[in-house]
């Protein structure tokens, strides 16, 4: 633009990107794959004009300039096309002369990603990085007069119960008279929440299948996995594998015309059904998956055309109250299996959670309550519900594992926490912090995505485009030129180092707690937290 | 890590018997207490048909707080122990004014009430006797039950026992279990002292309870008044056990399933594995965890002895047709009981449950593993 130019509104400089773009001349090949990798079309080839001054030996010819031109790689300032931060430039680049760098200020772009009135959907979770899960120590350290156990030889039981526990007298009684019994599970302690075959990749998901059955019958670990909202492949409805699947359901019914006709040819029951009332990203809004996601194979399985846009309403619109929504969904769900699959449903975290949870507790067919916080991850969501809404999941947690233990009830509603755990990369800290702050267990989603597949995702809102089926890494697009960098093998792999890592790591918190023969949850007096606020809030010391 | 030593005889024996047998085993224990529950009892307790005994420690206002309290209840002194103590107490052991053993006889308005009633209405009178005595620091009440009776002192076990006179005749017992204490985590405190006694169930332990939040968040939200208390984390085995015995109706055969159950793929293929699963799932809140030894004595007069899961605290049981005792260390099974046969003592393992039946025939020794007894 030159000086006496006009500008646009929208126009931005480079300087005004959150990402810029450092290229190192002297080192490019201009051999493009940098350019070509690029999920957002943020760097092109620049062609450029150059002066030169050309000077001769001797005294005969002046200098003189000529005019030359030279190429490089040139970053968009377009806002529509602004670098992600993804650096796949960076890992493609031969000679390593391409990285993007994180502005020094506050980007100007966030007021510009609104073109048509459409404000920000993006993907990945909320942009605050930390959290009060990663402050909590474990402070009861066994010693000398309890010895501490051997996280490396000592005999464990990390296993946990999805299903509605009767109190025992009346469990007992029922036994000795053959009346109905809730079934329960016992799982794995760390789950893999609810994301769909659709939110992610074929080879994501096959991968992240085949780790979990992999655990499941080679190493003995009762992992369980949750389909999210986008129903299941038919043969894994028609596989023994089925048994190690959460199936959930949520206000979109996507694939359950699949799943139900199912049904009469199922070898195993599915471990549960999980009702999705909310979801922590993006709270009091139904899931959204963007038509550029919706491939024929997505479309087949969910039952819907291709290429549309499917935004799952905010509430089931069948139900108006909460006795409905927990009595009528819950049971008819339960007579689906004939009352041997535990159903649960999910919410985001709430203030009123403790009302869902009251509610649940008089129903002796709720499996559980899950309750996904603030931190939550989703592959797409509007950018103001990611960043704003929502509670955070310590405290909601701790708030309803407490109002259980006043009703005596700790022992028959399980509680599962997820949103944000291990969001700083210590997965079993935040974990043992949940499960002792009163959680039965724990979901995780994002963190396995960049965990077992090397999801680019962060907090300080890198990449994040998960929505529309660009991911860079193949983990959440639906495109098969995408798709192909993911190997499904090679992310099962990943999945059993994540969750074996994890447990010697959960042993290792444990142990020194003196805690193996079962899980501790709600053992709040083995922690403590540097924040006084906090602990006092969340009923537990408070040291420094 | 605290001694202990429990013992059942055919001929009721002075507490005396374990008190020796805690001494030997001295250097375990440091006179932060000692604890000692008596029942079966012989001399002239023996004869009080059933009728409510009380033990505790009384200031004189305390003893004045007693008696109107009694009296407005209805009870009537039957028969009691004065044990007057000399001026100045041993080292370690602070000064009381009256410790107690009292027997009452019913109020006449409980005639006609069912056992279980009585039972409740024992309880609550010590639960409303310990709470005014907390508020007015003037009583400790340790039991009230019939065929029970329990002293509890700060001090050296065997000081303690002289000072109180301990071997007086009125004082003899068929089952008696003893403490040394060594205090770990919390403060001194005669309610944290062992045995602890509920209705009949007494337990004590050596070890730490590291599940002990929970569980105490579990019983006291059971809405049963007698979960209360917890001033030591090893009350809860005391009140386990009760839970198990008075709310599920299981036997002691039981215990080691509802504390340390058994791991799945043990119940996979266990005999009564459906029950047990069942049992492990509802009952999972009071999964014990940490290293203990559990002795304790059931409303029959049963003595048992159980291990945690990880075994590693010492316990030893041995003995000879009509007297058997159990103990922490073999030490004090050699002072109790020196002429048994010594290849019959019994260490359990962390499977076993080993227990005396009042008839004190023989040791039994039941597996975690092995088919469970029909339930009561």
């Amino acid at each position: 633009m030159s000086s006496d130019g006009r500008l646009a509104p929208s126009t931005l400089s480079i300087k005004d990107l959150p990402w810029q773009i450092h290229w190192d001349k002297e080192r490019c090949t201009l051999c493009g794959r940098c350019t070509a990798v690029c999920p957002v079309n943020a760097i092109g080839i620049g062609v450029h004009r150059q002066r030169l001054v050309e000077t001769t030996l001797g005294l005969t010819e002046p200098p003189s300039s000529v005019y030359g031109v030279y190429y490089s790689i040139q970053q968009r300032t377009d806002p529509a096309y602004a670098c992600v931060g993804c650096a796949m430039c960076t890992l493609v680049c031969p000679n390593d002369c391409i990285i993007p760098l994180r502005s020094d200020e506050v980007d100007k772009l966030t007021y510009h990603i609104n073109r048509g009135g459409q404000p920000r959907r993006r993907g990945g979770r909320r942009n605050v990085p930390g959290g009060v899960l990663d402050q909590i120590k474990f402070i009861r350290i066994s010693m000398l007069t309890d010895p501490a156990l051997d996280a490396g030889r000592h005999e464990f039981e990390l296993r946990t119960l999805l299903g509605r526990i009767l109190p025992p007298e009346l469990n007992l009684e029922l036994l000795r008279d053959e009346g109905w019994i809730p079934p329960v599970r016992e799982i794995y302690p760390l789950m893999i929440g609810a994301m769909s075959f659709g939110a992610l990749s074929p080879n994501m998901w096959e991968g992240l299948q085949m780790g979990v059955a992999y655990l499941n019958e080679e190493l003995g670990m009762p992992v369980r996995m949750c389909t999210g909202e986008g129903g299941c492949p038919p043969r894994l409805l028609r596989s023994r594998f089925l048994k190690y699947v959460i199936l959930q359901i949520a206000s979109g019914y996507f694939g359950w015309d699949e799943i139900i006709r199912a049904i009469p040819e199922m070898k195993e029951d599915p471990c549960a059904v999980e009702i999705k009332y909310g979801q922590g990203a993006k709270p009091g809004d139904g899931g959204l998956l963007m038509w550029y996601k919706v491939s024929e194979l997505i479309a087949a399985i969910r039952g819907v055309p291709q290429g549309v846009s499917l935004p799952s309403p905010p509430t089931h619109q069948t139900k108006y109250s909460i006795e409905e929504s927990v009595a009528k969904m819950i049971q008819s769900m339960y007579m689906a299996w004939s009352f041997r699959v535990p159903v649960y449903p999910k919410i985001s975290g709430t203030t009123t959670a403790l009302a869902v949870l009251n509610n649940l507790t008089r129903n002796p067919y709720a499996a559980a309550l899950a309750i996904d916080g603030e931190d939550g991850g989703t592959g797409a969501a509007y950018n103001v519900s990611m960043n704003h809404m929502g509670h955070p999941i310590a405290s909601n947690i701790r708030d309803c594992y407490l109002n259980l233990v006043k009703l005596g009830k700790q022992n028959e509603i399980p509680l599962f926490a997820g949103g944000g755990v291990g969001k700083s990369g210590n997965l079993a800290a935040n974990a043992a912090a949940l499960i002792m702050l009163g959680a039965r267990g724990v979901q995780i989603g994002r963190y396995i995505m960049q965990a077992a597949a090397g999801c680019l995702g962060s907090e300080s809102d890198r990449c994040n485009i998960c929505n529309i089926g660009i991911c860079p890494k193949g983990i959440t697009s639906q495109d098969p030129r995408l798709d192909r960098r993911l190997d499904p093998e090679q992310v099962a792999e990943r999945v059993v180092d994540v969750f074996l890592s994890f447990d010697i790591e959960l042993k290792k918190i444990l142990a020194p707690l003196g805690r193996s023969t079962s899980l501790p949850i709600g053992m709040s007096d083995a922690i403590g937290i540097n924040d006084q606020a906090a602990a006092e809030r969340l009923e537990i010391k408070y040291v420094v | 890590m605290c001694r202990l030593i429990a013992i059942t005889s055919e001929d009721p024996l002075s507490p005396m018997t374990a008190i020796r047998a805690l001494d030997v085993m001295k250097e375990g224990h440091d006179g932060s207490g000692v604890g000692l529950f008596l029942s079966d009892l012989g001399g002239p307790f023996q004869d009080l048909n059933g009728t409510p005994i009380l033990s505790g420690i009384f200031t004189n206002a305390g003893m004045k707080r007693l008696d109107s309290y009694m009296m407005e209840v209805g009870f009537l002194t039957k028969y009691k122990i004065s044990i007057k103590v000399p001026k100045t107490p041993p080292q370690g052991v602070p000064k009381r004014d009256m410790y107690l053993i009292r027997a009452y006889e019913y109020p006449e308005a409980w005639e006609g009430f069912r056992e279980a009633e009585i039972q409740h209405r024992l309880m609550s009178i010590r639960l409303q006797l310990r709470r005014i005595g907390e508020e007015h620091e003037d009583m400790i009440v340790f039991s009230f039950w019939p065929d029970v009776i329990m002293i509890k002192e700060i001090g050296d076990p065997m000081a303690v026992a002289e000072y109180l006179q301990l071997d007086r005749p009125e004082l003899q017992a068929g089952v008696m279990m003893a403490q040394g204490r060594q205090n770990t985590n919390y403060a001194i405190n005669l309610y944290a002292c062992h045995p602890f006694f509920i209705q009949g169930v007494a337990t004590m332990t050596n070890g730490e309870n590291t599940a002990f939040v929970p569980i105490r968040e579990y019983l006291m939200s059971r809405g049963f008044p007698g979960y209360v208390g917890y001033q030591s984390d090893s009350e809860v085995f005391t009140h386990i056990l009760h839970f198990m015995l008075t709310h599920l109706g299981l036997g002691i055969e039981a215990y080691k399933h509802v504390i340390t159950p058994l791991q799945d793929e043990d119940l996979d293929h266990h005999p009564s594995g459906l029950f047990l699963k069942h049992l492990k799932h509802t009952c999972r809140r009071l999964i014990i965890d940490g290293p203990n030894c559990v002795i304790g004595s059931l409303p029959d007069r049963t003595l048992f002895l159980v291990q945690d899961r990880k075994k590693l605290r010492p316990g030893v049981i041995g003995g000879k047709p009509g007297l058997y005792a159990i103990s922490s260390e073999m030490c004090g099974l050699d002072v109790a009981i020196p002429d048994r046969d010594k290849n019959a003592d019994f260490q359990p393992m962390y499977l076993d449950t080993a227990y005396i039946r009042p008839d004190r025939q023989e040791v039994i020794i039941c597996r975690q593993t092995e088919d469970l007894p029909l339930q009561h």
